[in-house]
């Protein structure tokens, strides 16, 4: 039982994580990112693929991770937001065109095989693949019946820190002061001489770059790395821990991540492991049913 | 583009060797004039495969069990999606824009992966054979008369006093209210509506299965995120628009068909162009524009939303 809480907490964080990167983009833009689980396999798939296939050491093959996710922040941005904010499309059209990109990028990785033309980025194809032993510094403790392991150890500090270092950003620098300004009205923010494109985009470079990471981390923890964990393991969850968390809300993301995971455990115990997943999303249901501003939120907004 | 020199030169040939794919574009048109029901009175609910799963798996279960003919199975089927439209229609519909979306997926996963893999009477994980109920040859013409049939009558609906009040609830809320449209009552009629169609739409489909299970990209996110590409690729504005969407997600792999493995990668750069291009829909105002020339008088794109 101790194992299995300590693992929640593990696969808690990386929620908390991935949802983060979600809430931001949600709150400053008010759109719902659906390619942000594509995001997150892209930086595990790109960490792997450094490692095995470019034969790097794992900190610069992370840092490549996190970098190639940034990036494709920045494509999200302006290859299927901002032409959509000039031509003033209907909020709906800004749901569909990431979910183009996403289902690129999946079918990018999904056809990386050697000697195909993606065989650069990707050569296990479809395969469910693992870190190879010896990759990653892993000391192994064992304290009573627990077993530590560091790369799992290690994500709640990192995951924490990180979100502590967000959390302080938006709060007391410039540029999170202008990131909440574009965030309560854009129309205002321009007219102060923000420069609201560069927020935007800035947004989406941090966002992306942290669903890369917890996707880095959950590739470690959870050895499976395949084009589908983005699909399989967070889309759908991140959706339903923004929301029990209060749409737009950092904090409220970080708390839901771990919630939504400790949701899990209990379901896993009460009702066995295929139970999990749809008492997890009748508390998603009854959640929104009941309290639609989420347990942290305060107002509710009402916009795509 | 041997699939479309195929289509005029042997058309009747055509017919027959594609006729599964005809009939699932037929089903896909269907779902897609149900997800434009919600979307024109303004509600991006995404429940369409929730309730696609009730009316297939009742048809099925009618008929292997109690052998009762396809045409009350499905009558049955579209009723009982209906009811359960009533039932999550009550607390869901309070939620609007993103909130509504995001609580109708966490009603369909709730069904698809906490009910119907867990009864036993739903077969599971492994789902149900359907040898008794299955005729994919002889639904064709059901589905396409259907087609026809669902699309008419939407039509004229949204022509009528019903559709003014759901155009008006869509535009403002707040002033169709004030106007006094009982904003409630024809959300609710709406979705009910939506309900019973997908779930007859699923009914149908499973005719063309011969056997069903509880799949993600039959019931779950990946079919209702497809559903609405359909109707926001075709254009929400018009009734033709969902089917048109429909009709063209459903042929991608066929237009694109000399991509070969790479057909996703193509397909997902086609969607994003026409979402940029045609914010609206392919079907919508502006005619048959792509990109205006600088000089040419402006319009903002007004498309309908669910804002």
């Amino acid at each position: 039982m101790g194992q299995q809480i300590l693992n929640a907490i593990f696969i808690g964080s990386i929620y908390a994580l991935f949802a983060v990167g979600y809430t931001l983009v949600f709150g400053v833009l008010d759109i719902l990112n659906l390619a942000h689980s594509a995001v997150f396999m892209l930086g595990a798939a790109v960490t792997y693929s450094l490692v095995v296939n470019y034969e790097q050491s794992f900190w610069v093959a992370c840092i490549g991770g996190i970098l190639a996710s940034a990036l494709m922040g920045l494509v999200i941005e302006h290859v299927c937001l901002r032409p959509l904010r000039r031509r003033h499309a209907p909020p709906i059209a800004a749901l569909i065109s990431p979910i183009g990109l996403a289902l690129v990028i999946v079918a990018a990785v999904e056809q990386g095989k050697p000697g195909s033309l993606a065989g650069w980025l990707w050569k296990d194809g479809a395969n469910s693949v693992a870190f190879p032993p010896g990759a990653i510094p892993n000391p192994t403790w064992h304290v009573g019946d627990i077993t530590l392991e560091a790369s799992k150890v290690a994500i709640i500090p990192i995951a924490i820190a990180l979100m502590l270092l967000l959390g302080y950003v938006i709060r007391y620098t410039q540029v999170g002061r202008g990131l909440r300004a574009v965030a309560e009205n854009a129309r205002a923010a321009r007219l102060m001489g923000l420069d609201v494109d560069r927020m935007i985009s800035l947004t989406l470079v941090i966002s992306s770059a942290l669903g890369g990471l917890a996707g880095i981390l959950f590739g470690v923890a959870l050895s499976d790395i395949s084009p589908y964990i983005g699909r399989d393991a967070v889309e759908v969850r991140g959706l339903a821990i923004i929301v029990l968390g209060g749409m737009g809300s950092v904090a409220g993301a970080v708390l839901g991540g771990y919630l939504l995971a400790m949701i899990e455990l209990l379901a896993f115990v009460a009702a066995g492991s295929s139970a999990r997943n749809g008492i997890a999303f009748a508390a998603l249901f009854l959640m929104l049913v009941l309290r639609p501003q989420g347990l942290f939120g305060t107002r509710l907004r009402e916009r795509i | 583009m041997d699939f479309f020199i195929s289509l005029f030169s042997d058309p009747i040939g055509f017919w027959s060797s594609h006729s599964l794919l005809i009939g699932q574009i037929g089903i896909n048109g269907i779902i897609a004039t149900s997800m434009f029901l919600v979307l024109y009175s303004g509600q991006l609910s995404l429940a369409a495969p929730g309730f696609m799963a009730i009316g297939a798996y009742t048809t099925v279960l009618m008929s292997n069990h109690w052998h009762t003919p396809g045409v009350l199975n499905t009558v049955v089927a579209a009723l009982l999606a209906g009811v359960l439209g009533l039932l999550v229609g009550l607390p869901v519909l309070r939620l609007r824009g993103v909130f509504l979306a995001i609580a109708t997926i966490g009603f369909i996963e709730a069904l698809r992966l906490g009910v119907i893999l867990n009864v036993p009477f739903t077969g599971e994980g492994l789902g149900l054979s359907n040898t008794t109920g299955a005729d994919p040859l002889g639904g064709i013409n059901i589905i396409l008369l259907s087609l026809i049939a669902v699309v008419f009558v939407i039509w004229r609906l949204t022509k009528g006093r019903l559709g003014n009040a759901w155009a008006a609830i869509r535009q403002d809320e707040l002033a169709a209210l004030s106007q006094g449209i009982h904003v409630a009552r024809y959300k609710m009629i709406a979705f009910v509506m939506s309900a019973l169609i997908a779930g007859y739409a699923g009914a149908l489909e499973s005719r063309l299965l011969f056997n069903i299970d509880p799949g993600d990209a039959q019931y779950g996110v990946t079919r209702a995120v497809q559903v609405l590409t359909f109707a926001v690729l075709g254009g929400s504005g018009f009734v033709l628009g969902p089917v048109v969407g429909a009709l063209i997600v459903t042929l991608l792999p066929y237009i694109f068909g000399g991509a070969g493995p790479y057909i996703n990668i193509v397909a997902g750069i086609f969607l994003i162009a026409v979402i940029i291009f045609r914010p609206q829909g392919i079907v919508g105002r502006g005619g048959l524009a792509i990109v205006r020339p600088s000089w040419w008088p402006r319009a903002r794109v007004s498309a309908p939303s669910t804002e």
